[in-house]
């Protein structure tokens, strides 16, 4: 089990001795988004804006106008929700070399609750033309991804969920590339199309599903935008249907756009699983994720009701 | 600056306006009053200050500028335009479909153009960000921001300018078209801004006021400000909204309205006389 922001703060690290190219910037946070280690090594390249995220969206735009590949830290709410139009005017417009990096997403924050519990991230992302998107599942994918936003020359949103992650990769060097989904299980009966912190739990789901006789597949879909489209129509002609799962609201994440893309190219019976059109709660992390139907449960439920259907 | 120099300036301004006028014609749309207010530090900016090419847009150790008001885009076009960057014939393309001149200014369709702006108080951020890189990769080129008093009223700008501040970047030089006029009135009825250089100077910025469309005061104005040494400076420009033409100026009806067909003709006769005046008093000068 891994906090991906640690892992999140340690990429960061590694890939700041790598290039000098690579700035840091954080809005008053830097010990929670792990953004201190980088801070501690590299203190002339580390920029605290104070408690300012919009600012900091833009200043990171001048920075990589300027050459630099600044990577922005802070909660989701606060980066991808406060600085939506600043994300969208300074750096997606002109298709500027800032990574945006989110941790805490999603229900997970738990005792925190509504106010910081942010489900509309990926929503928010995905709208603005260019912007890449990804949510990696575990320790090793996190590191990954933050080395391939490194290396892909443009805006990318990158979101850690807060609670700590099982290791789902046994090599930390598995191919990782951004855009390229993974298949974690085979099956034949239904697809668990799932990412972030819900991949773990798609897994187990897919467990019991067997135990019942139920062949699931589960995909690691991290990069939300660009769907990868050749795994969805490899899906599409393997299974007899699709359940998708996210730590975020139904409307506008990874299960609008694997159902828009079904609805439009291989229509088959779906079902999403994620936050429904409500705000979340404080409470333990495990107890919100529950609550609110995000459970290995909800999926297993869910299949076997869209399978008899 | 000689009387001579003054001239070529000023001359050059009353193109620059003539420019903006004939553009927003054609485009039957655009801001006029606060183009025809900044027109003159523009020129001012891309004549006598900065370090730019023209044949080299994108020139590594250039000086740069961020148009904070991106809605004055027609008065930067047409200096870029005067200047070089572009065919000045191009500028009655401004905001059609598919144009290098869109309605605000985008850094990756226009030469020229070193931040893409439109949405206010953004474009102060990203200057304060290009400065910050110019400083981290050891250059020793200048960012120059101009900004509009409505502006001011985004809270994003303050947090610019603490950041300017605390990052001490004396390369950035902040500009403050004071026309005191925005669309719904009166900058002082509509969110009273004032006292502007009491503010700046509280966020730690070094101020200077002057008179924006006096060519000897932008002088002034520009050489105090490669003194700073310590931190960023501001300039706060005192403009008239709509200058040049009699019946926009001062007038917030004419922020984003385009001249009708006998307003333009209007606007053209008496930029044109102005145009005449200049160069018969520059041949008395002379003579």
């Amino acid at each position: 089990m891994t906090a991906l922001r640690d892992s999140f703060g340690q990429a960061l690290l590694a890939l700041g001795a790598e290039h000098p190219d690579v700035v840091v910037l954080n809005a008053d946070l830097a010990s929670a988004t792990k953004t201190s280690l980088f801070a501690k090594q590299f203190p002339e390249r580390h920029f605290n804006c104070g408690i300012a995220e919009e600012n900091m969206a833009s200043i990171a735009a001048g920075l990589a106008a300027g050459g630099l590949s600044p990577f922005i830290s802070g909660f989701a709410m606060f980066t991808a929700g406060r600085s939506f139009e600043q994300i969208r005017n300074n750096i997606g417009y002109p298709h500027l070399n800032v990574k945006i990096c989110a941790t805490h997403g999603g229900l997970s924050v738990g005792e925190d609750g509504a106010s910081h519990q942010c489900c509309e991230d990926f929503a928010l992302m995905r709208t603005i033309p260019g912007m890449t998107v990804v949510c990696p599942c575990d320790d090793a994918e996190a590191r990954a991804a933050v080395r391939a936003a490194y290396e892909l020359n443009g805006p990318v949103y990158l979101r850690f969920s807060r609670s700590s992650a099982p290791d789902m990769h046994s090599n930390p060097d598995f191919p990782f590339a951004i855009g390229k989904a993974e298949m974690l299980r085979n099956g034949y009966d239904v697809a668990l199309i799932a990412n972030g912190l819900m991949v773990s739990r798609a897994m187990e789901a897919a467990g019991m599903l067997a135990k019942q006789g139920i062949s699931a597949a589960v995909w690691n879909f991290a990069t939300i935008k660009p769907l990868d489209e050749d795994a969805l129509k490899e899906i599409s002609t393997t299974v007899r249907c699709i359940v998708t799962c996210e730590e975020h609201s139904i409307i506008g994440g990874l299960g609008e756009a694997v159902a828009a893309w079904i609805g439009e190219n291989h229509p088959m019976p779906l079902s999403r699983i994620g936050v429904a059109d409500v705000f979340g709660s404080s409470g333990k992390a495990e107890e919100v994720l529950s609550a609110y139907g995000l459970t290995s449960d909800h999926i297993s439920e869910a299949t076997a009701k869209l399978l008899h259907k | 600056m000689t009387t001579a120099e003054i001239y070529e300036l000023k001359l050059l301004a009353c193109k620059v306006r003539t420019d903006i006028l004939n553009s927003i014609h054609t485009a039957a749309s655009g801001h006029i009053g606060g183009s025809m207010s900044a027109a003159d530090v523009l020129v001012w900016l891309y004549y006598r200050q900065m370090n730019v090419d023209p044949s080299d847009p994108g020139m590594a150790d250039r000086d740069r500028f961020v148009l904070s008001k991106g809605h004055a885009a027609p008065a930067l076009y047409a200096v870029l335009a005067e200047r070089g960057f572009f065919p000045v014939e191009e500028l009655s393309t401004l905001r059609k479909l598919h144009s290098r001149l869109q309605g605000h200014p985008n850094m990756n369709l226009t030469p020229g153009i070193d931040m893409t702006t439109g949405s206010l108080g953004q474009g102060i951020s990203a200057a304060a960000g290009l400065a910050l890189s110019l400083k981290l990769t050891g250059k020793s080129s200048r960012v120059y921001a101009l900004l509009g008093d409505g502006e001011l009223q985004e809270g994003q700008v303050w947090e610019a300018f603490m950041f300017a501040s605390h990052h001490k970047l004396s390369n950035l030089c902040i500009l403050i078209d004071r026309n005191r006029l925005q669309i719904d009135g009166q900058t002082k009825d509509v969110m009273n801004i004032s006292p502007v250089e009491k503010k700046l100077e509280s966020f730690g910025l070094s101020v200077q006021r002057i008179d924006g469309h006096s060519f000897p005061e932008l002088e002034k104005g520009f050489s105090w400000a490669e003194t700073a040494e310590n931190g960023p400076c501001a300039i706060v420009l005192d403009t008239v909204k709509g200058k040049g033409v009699s019946f926009m100026e001062n007038n917030a009806g004419w922020h984003g309205k385009a001249p009708n067909d006998e307003e333009h003709a209007l606007a053209l006769l008496e930029l044109e006389e102005q145009m005449r005046i200049l160069k018969e008093e520059h041949y008395d000068s002379i003579a």
